[in-house]
């Protein structure tokens, strides 16, 4: 199946509670995994594969399609899921994560799962291959995007900050950095563990132009995705105000929810929040 | 007498061969991290402008660009000195370039102690064994110029990453253009019963010096030049072991984890027989001209004679 295919905000919203459940259930099933940024990153990530990536779920090598690069690999249960949903892979092997055998590594594989663009897990890495691939394609003159996602804690490594370097240099218009901003990381609060800000001040200084939107709201996600093709000669960064663990009321903001497992009530009491707020928005 | 026709340092066979891959490939890509002309990678980035990439002094970054180039279906080599790469982008390399298998080539260059007055920052001498112990890399380490030609001129056909090491200082060169050169196989140059000497890099020269001093003391032995470190040539090791019983290793690297542990690695549980391992003994390099420093570390044929007569000993069961 091919993509983009324009959903509607409120199918678009429908897709994210699905997407929602899913992470809940794999992280759930494996007994391990990250809830807290797959649930920030998650209505992003919907938004992006149905409604803005170019890609053919039947052809992941597809030459022209866009390029998705998670460079913070350990929310790999939300990339896994939305490429699930749009038919990388069925499903049912959403349950296999983490598991002996499985294609869904603990983070993600590229030799293993479809749609997976490159191997991540040890953070800083990603906007480095972005690069690369945009270079590439200016190259051979393919006017395809390289998105890249990176964590508002994985900025603290020094990698990073050389590849928003490398990208402003370049003028790589063709490179997306997404920064999924939910404030937290693993030792507390990012403000506290190493401040980011003003993080719009800092990229612009590097030569990036700096959309900011609040990263849940998925009318602002959409016009922040649409003002991207415009920019020329430089490298653009959507910093998106998220909150870790969105969805789940006793996740939301929580540090602890950043690498845990629900246990079993926790797990039904999640999937009861998630299902309730589908109902509400079936009414509507 | 030890055929030698003339000195010329190996990184510039690693800059020829760049130039000449970049004439017949257009995938071919280079990237520097602020050290072109002392890599060599000048000579590319003259003939092929719009596929040299600078970096500037980021080697993270740029071994993540060039991971990016060969998702791409370019062939990236990376030049920088050994030291940096193999040391400051090790994570890089394991999860991002071996992981995936990406085709990735690295020019490992300033390797060892003959880099010389810069002293022990810039004296690669763990670089071997880092990149040895990775799923999916292979490790050349040529002994002169041609080979280092060769060797940089094999690497994009080889599938997945590739580690070549080579040095700054002029050293003889021992072969010639028309010598074969395959990967993943040793090169006998001298044949003898009494014991084998299995070197690489600017160590086979001295090991070819080493057999003229054994045959005037009667002992006959085999040099092998094993410029693939990884893989191993098993089957011709295996061979040398069953014929002479005894082996020493020489090379330009500690004498943990890199030739001499792959050779001991692999004949300690398939044909175990005494070995000396010859290489810098568990210490930092130092400042010096090259000459005094392999002659200060034991990096000479006096050196390779010594280990070879205690083998013989061992060998004797004395
Ligand atoms: C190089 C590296 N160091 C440390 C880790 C361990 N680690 C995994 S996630 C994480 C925190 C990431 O925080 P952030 O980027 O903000 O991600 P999010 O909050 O969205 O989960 C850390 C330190 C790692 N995976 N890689």
């Amino acid at each position: 199946m091919e993509y983009p295919i324009g959903l509607s905000i409120i199918e678009l919203k429908k897709r994210a509670y699905m997407a929602r459940k899913h992470i809940i259930k794999m992280i759930y099933l494996a007994g391990s995994g990250h809830p807290g940024g797959s649930l920030s990153a998650i209505d992003i990530l919907v938004a992006l594969y149905y409604n803005f990536l170019r890609h053919r779920s039947d052809e992941p090598d597809w030459n022209e399609r866009d390029r998705f690069i998670l460079s913070k690999g350990h929310i790999c249960p939300a990339l896994y899921t939305v490429l699930a949903m749009t038919g990388y892979f069925p499903v049912e092997e959403l349950k296999t994560f983490r598991k002996i055998d499985s294609n869904l590594q603990g983070h993600p594989h590229m030799l293993k799962t479809a749609g997976i663009e490159v191997s991540s897990g040890s953070l800083g890495q990603g906007l480095s291959i972005a690069n690369g691939i945009a270079m590439s394609l200016k190259y051979d003159k393919n006017s395809a995007y390289v998105y890249c996602m990176v964590g508002d804690g994985e900025m603290d490594e020094g990698q990073i900050w050389e590849a928003i370097s490398t990208a402003g240099h370049y003028k790589l218009d063709n490179v997306i950095m997404i920064v999924d901003f939910n404030g937290l990381q693993i030792d507390g609060k990012v403000d506290e563990v190493k401040n980011k800000n003003p993080l719009k001040k800092r990229l612009e200084s590097f030569n990036w132009e700096v959309i900011e939107i609040a990263g849940h709201n998925l009318k602002e996600i959409i016009d922040g995705f649409k003002k991207v093709n415009s920019v020329k000669n430089k490298p653009v960064a959507i910093i998106a105000k998220t909150i870790k663990g969105k969805g789940i009321s006793f996740m939301e903001n929580k540090v602890q929810w950043h690498g845990r497992a629900p246990n079993e009530e926790e797990f039904k009491k999640a999937m009861a929040e998630l299902e309730s707020g589908e109902e509400h928005l079936d009414a509507i | 007498m030890v055929k030698v026709y003339g000195e010329i340092p190996t990184r510039f066979g690693y800059g020829d061969g760049l130039v000449e891959l970049g004439k017949k490939d257009e995938r071919i890509f280079v990237l520097s991290a602020d050290l072109t002309s002392s890599t060599c990678s000048d000579r590319f980035q003259k003939s092929f402008p719009d596929r040299f990439i600078e970096m500037g002094i980021a080697e993270q970054d740029m071994l993540g660009t060039a991971a990016g180039l060969a998702l791409s279906g370019k062939i990236p080599f990376v030049s920088t000195y050994s030291v940096f790469v193999t040391g400051r982008a090790f994570d890089q390399i394991r999860t991002t370039i071996c992981y995936a298998n990406l085709n990735v080539k690295i020019g490992g260059a300033h390797g060892g102690i003959s880099v010389g007055p810069d002293g022990a920052t810039h004296q690669a001498l763990e670089d071997i064994a880092l990149m040895r112990v990775l799923p999916n890399m292979k490790v050349i380490v040529p002994a002169d110029y041609w080979e280092t030609k060769k060797a940089t001129m094999l690497a994009p056909y080889i599938d997945g990453p590739v580690f070549i090491r080579f040095g700054r200082e002029k050293v003889p060169v021992i072969t010639k253009e028309n010598d074969h050169f395959d990967f993943g196989k040793g090169i006998i140059l001298k044949e003898g019963k009494d014991i084998a000497i299995i070197a690489n890099g600017l160590m086979v020269h001295q090991a070819l010096f080493a057999v003229e001093i054994l045959q005037k003391k009667g002992i006959f032995a085999t040099v092998i030049n094993l410029h693939t470190v990884k893989p191993l040539d098993k089957e011709m090791i295996l061979d040398i072991a069953k014929l002479t019983n005894g082996i020493v290793t020489a090379e330009e690297h500690q004498i943990y984890g890199g030739l001499g542990s792959a050779v001991a690695e692999f004949l300690s549980q398939n044909y175990p027989i005494p070995i000396k391992i010859i290489g810098i003994k568990d210490r930092f390099g130092e400042s010096g001209k090259p000459k005094e420093l392999l002659e200060k570390f034991g990096l000479t044929a006096d050196h390779i004679v010594r280990e070879c007569l205690k083998v013989m000993e061992m060998k004797n069961g004395k």
